[in-house]
């Protein structure tokens, strides 16, 4: 039916996003500095959270959970600025992110670049990448968007399962090129260190996001999710905005990808996959997408989850049922899924503020 | 005699709200016309009596209340609508776009729709993409005639037409306005006046006129006031 | 040239599995803005009946077991197909991304649930022995089982095409396609229709799963997952909600993959793929026969 819009009369309060008081700002700050402080001397304390963790803290076990759990958040909040804030559908997410975790070993392996320096140029080298394909892939809008971004990373993915050229490791993945990390990322006893620097990147990314998104160019995100057609009446280009909110997205999961390589010591084929792009999705959704907080909660939930669901799996509990049960329970991502299905179903208004904001279109 | 009766009729879309608390009558067997500037919710207007966009408030149609009713429901209760942009269905031929409006159990009009508009007759496998503007309108008006209807809803059916076609266009409502009751949104006041004896005109999204269509196009200033730039 | 004549019929068959695929996938977009996440279950799901038709019902002979098998396999995916629209897309009906996010959840779910009956591990699909015979066509030794493949979807693509132009709810389908609104507005209920549509992409995806167990010559629950991405291709290429588009792109997404993974290297040829689509979104972003920008 016509799409033409007979009247334009807002109805609706002013965008809170525009309302920033000081006292918003000041609580804001106190709350990011609590939780980073607390994260941040996690390391020390000699207990832990039974039933969560197998051990406290201070164990490199637990730690690197932990780590994981805070990268896949600061992945979570990068998604959030493409999918959340724009309402870019990307179903190529992964793309970045095991470009930041190859590129970064790849660079450290091949080119002999210390660990730092080969991170920032991986990172360089998605935002590059990004600017490409994004210009490409941006042709299309909706669906047809997210299928496009979903066949490059899928390519991206075979090229690494095949390895047509013999130095991607396939399947099996590339280890750690240890020899250029920095001493202080090395070695059992060092693990808290990584975990910090997971920590700190997962902060810069919140940082960098959050400044993006509350700027000029971040209500034009915002309102190009709402109402693309509105923003180009009103004389916009959408195109550079949606261009700059994918690279920026883009850049900012390929530097999670460099830390989560140091994280899981190796580049493995599954953060390449369609699979770990959906993940990504869930995560933002689950916690909310439009919101970085919600995402990155998201995002931790998650990490800790499968890890946890792992565990619950393999339990006598669920060794005790019958077979045709037990199978798939022992799935984390049986249970995932339909969690997802559930929460869609009966909980949809609660998920997210973009789904309900698109809703009502 | 009353058709459809609207009261306190709110209707968004999006953020936007379209509609504030529109109300008015359509008296039966006439026609009636809906006037405004562009964008004062018109189209809106039918879109929500179609049951095409959720609504507020209340739409009676022989003393029945319809929002909330599917659309092919109403459709199927008799309430005919030819919408702005023609929207006929472009991959399909003239004949399977009427196909697609026969209904079962009632008897296909094809000799009055193919009296009113020969020239369809002639081109049945046509895609209908392929039609002129004029003939599209046709084909358009054509497939809501092709079932008797106690309601016919019809959107600027002269939009971007040349003159003649116009006319051809007006011959052909005037027959299907003879056994029926229709609500025309028309941008085109002489046209309005020519087809239509009663009128309301829409500002803002409220009513502010409701009463003869002649007094209305008489007056200039009155016309003018409310049509501003759309008197031609 | 043997060669070529090989590869171009191996080729053809990769389209037809694209093909039946892609068509159901192309067809619930273009209906009901839905992008279904879950249709390489109903591609797995189709062909773990088929190898249990195989396994199980060894009382037939193997010929006319196969042909149970794929009449099960079409079954089991139409029935999932009407029950996830009835069942699960219905109550989120209007938002698409509720509806894209259920059916993420809901492939990934049915994936795992199949990982835990069958486990991950491709389970080989017994054949009738003439599958693997081969016929000699213009000096290439093709194996049989390519050509059931074309053969099967070749009568499938005409099915199709023959249920969308002739009958009513063909009729219904392709007006749907352009314009849902429009069909409901000619008193028409266009909703019984999206579970049609899905019973029918459920139907062609479970066939396919049946062939494609033939053609990789195994069978595990991810074998939809990666097909899934080729058809997603496939339906961007041809034109989203376009039969005969998604028809063009499949042969012509599979000769490529196969053509240039026999003559160029093998792995490169799904890429090259990637680069086609990237291809074809700059000099024609809407598809090959789509009608309007997606």
């Amino acid at each position: 039916m016509t799409q033409h819009v007979d009247a334009v009369s807002r109805t609706e309060p002013a965008d809170p996003a525009l309302v920033s008081t000081g006292s918003r700002r000041g609580r804001w700050a106190v709350v990011l500095g609590t939780v980073v402080a607390i994260l941040a001397i996690l390391p020390w304390l000699p207990f832990g959270v039974p039933g969560v963790f197998s051990g406290p803290f201070n164990t490199p076990g637990t730690l690197q959970v932990l780590a994981v759990g805070i990268t896949l958040a600061a992945l979570a909040m990068s998604y959030d600025v493409v999918f959340g804030y724009t309402g870019l559908l990307s179903f190529g997410h992964a793309l970045p992110f095991a470009l930041g975790v190859y590129g970064t070993n790849l660079l450290m392996t091949h080119a002999t670049l210390p660990y730092p320096v080969a991170g920032l140029a991986a990172v360089a080298g998605v935002v590059v990448v990004s600017l490409l394909l994004g210009s490409v892939a941006l042709r299309t809008t909706g669906v047809a968007f997210a299928m496009v971004t979903l066949a490059f990373s899928e390519a991206f993915s075979l090229l690494v399962l095949t390895d047509p050229l013999r130095f991607l490791g396939g399947e099996e993945g590339l280890s750690l090129a240890s020899d250029q990390v920095p001493d202080l990322f090395r070695g059992v006893v060092n693990v808290r260190f990584i975990y910090w620097l997971a920590l700190t990147v997962a902060v810069a990314v919140y940082l960098v996001a959050r400044k993006v998104v509350t700027s000029r160019a971040g209500r034009v995100f915002e309102a190009i999710r709402e109402n693309e057609p509105r923003v180009e009446m009103m004389g916009l280009r959408p195109f550079p905005f949606k261009l700059a909110s994918f690279v920026l997205g883009s850049g900012l999961a390929a530097s999670c990808g460099a830390v989560y390589l140091l994280v899981v010591r190796g580049a493995n084929v599954g953060v390449t996959t369609p699979e770990f792009t959906l993940a990504i999705l869930v995560m933002v959704v689950l916690g909310g997408a439009g919101r970085l907080w919600g995402a990155a909660i998201g995002g931790f939930v998650y990490g800790l989850l499968t890890l946890r669901l792992s565990a619950v799996a393999t339990s006598d509990v669920i060794d005790s049922l019958p077979g045709w049960l037990s199978g798939p329970l022992s799935e984390p991502l049986f249970v995932l899924g339909t969690l997802f299905v559930l929460l869609m179903l009966f909980a949809p208004e609660g998920i997210s503020s973009v789904t309900s904001r698109m809703r009502r279109r | 005699m009353t058709a459809a009766r609207i009261a306190d009729l709110h209707v968004w879309r999006g953020e936007a709200h379209i509609l504030h608390g529109v109300g008015f009558e359509v008296a039966a067997n006439a026609v009636t016309a809906l006037l405004g500037r562009n964008g004062v919710g018109k189209t809106t207007t039918l879109l929500a009596m179609m049951g095409l966009l959720p609504a507020k408030g209340s739409i009676q149609i022989d003393g029945e209340e319809t929002v909330g009713t599917p659309t092919h429901e109403l459709a199927r209760r008799g309430i005919g609508y030819v919408p702005e942009d023609r929207e006929v269905f472009a991959g399909l031929t003239v004949a399977e776009n009427f196909r697609l409006a026969e209904r079962p159990g009632v008897e296909p009009r094809y000799d009055l729709v193919y009296e009113l508009f020969p020239d369809l007759a002639t081109r049945p496998d046509q895609p209908a993409g392929t039609l002129s503007g004029g003939q599209q309108q046709m084909l358009a008006l054509g497939r809501a005639l092709l079932n008797p209807s106690r309601l016919l809803l019809i959107d600027e059916p002269t939009k971007g037409l040349a003159p003649i076609v116009v006319e051809h266009v007006m011959e052909a409502l005037v027959r299907a306005s003879s056994d029926t009751t229709v609500l025309l949104v028309e941008q085109n006041l002489w046209v309005a006046a020519e087809l239509a004896t009663h009128a309301v005109v829409l500002d803002q999204g409220t009513v502010v006129y409701t009463g003869e269509m002649a007094a209305l196009a008489t007056d200039g200033a009155l016309a003018g006031r409310y049509l501003g730039v759309e008197v031609r | 040239m043997s060669s070529f004549v090989l590869y171009t019929i191996t080729g053809l068959g990769l389209a037809g599995l694209y093909f039946l695929l892609a068509s159901g996938l192309s067809l619930i977009f273009g209906l009901m803005s839905v992008l279904n996440l879950a249709h390489g279950a109903f591609f797995a799901a189709g062909g773990f009946a088929a190898w249990w038709v195989m396994d199980a019902l060894t009382v037939l002979p193997p010929g006319l077991r196969f042909v149970v098998a794929v009449v099960l396999a079409g079954l089991v995916g139409m029935v999932a197909g009407a029950l996830v629209e009835r069942g699960l897309i219905r109550h989120l009906y209007g938002r698409h991304v509720e509806q894209i996010l259920l059916t993420i959840g809901l492939g990934m779910a049915a994936v795992a649930l199949m990982g835990g009956w069958f486990s991950y591990d491709p389970r080989l699909l017994s054949q009738p022995a003439w599958f693997t015979d081969t016929t000699v066509i213009a000096g290439a030794n093709v194996p049989n089982s390519r050509l059931l493949i074309l053969g099967v979807a070749a009568v499938l693509l005409v099915g199709l095409m023959l249920f969308l132009a002739r009958t009513r709810h063909g009729l219904i389908i392709r007006a749907g396609v352009e314009n849902p609104n429009m069909v409901r507005a000619l008193g028409i209920d266009v909703d019984r229709s999206f579970t049609i549509v899905f019973a029918l992409g459920g139907l062609l995806a479970g066939v396919g799963g049946a062939l494609a167990g033939v053609y990789f010559n195994g069978i595990s629950p991810n074998l939809g997952t990666t097909q899934l991405i080729f058809a997603f291709i496939v339906v961007v290429i041809g034109g989203l909600g376009s039969v005969p588009g998604t028809a063009l792109a499949a042969v012509l997404v599979a000769l490529t993959q196969v053509y240039v993974n026999n003559y160029l290297s093998t792995g490169v040829g799904s890429i090259s793929v990637v680069g086609l689509l990237a291809l074809v979104l700059l000099i024609r972003p809407q598809g090959l026969l789509g009608k309007a920008a997606p």
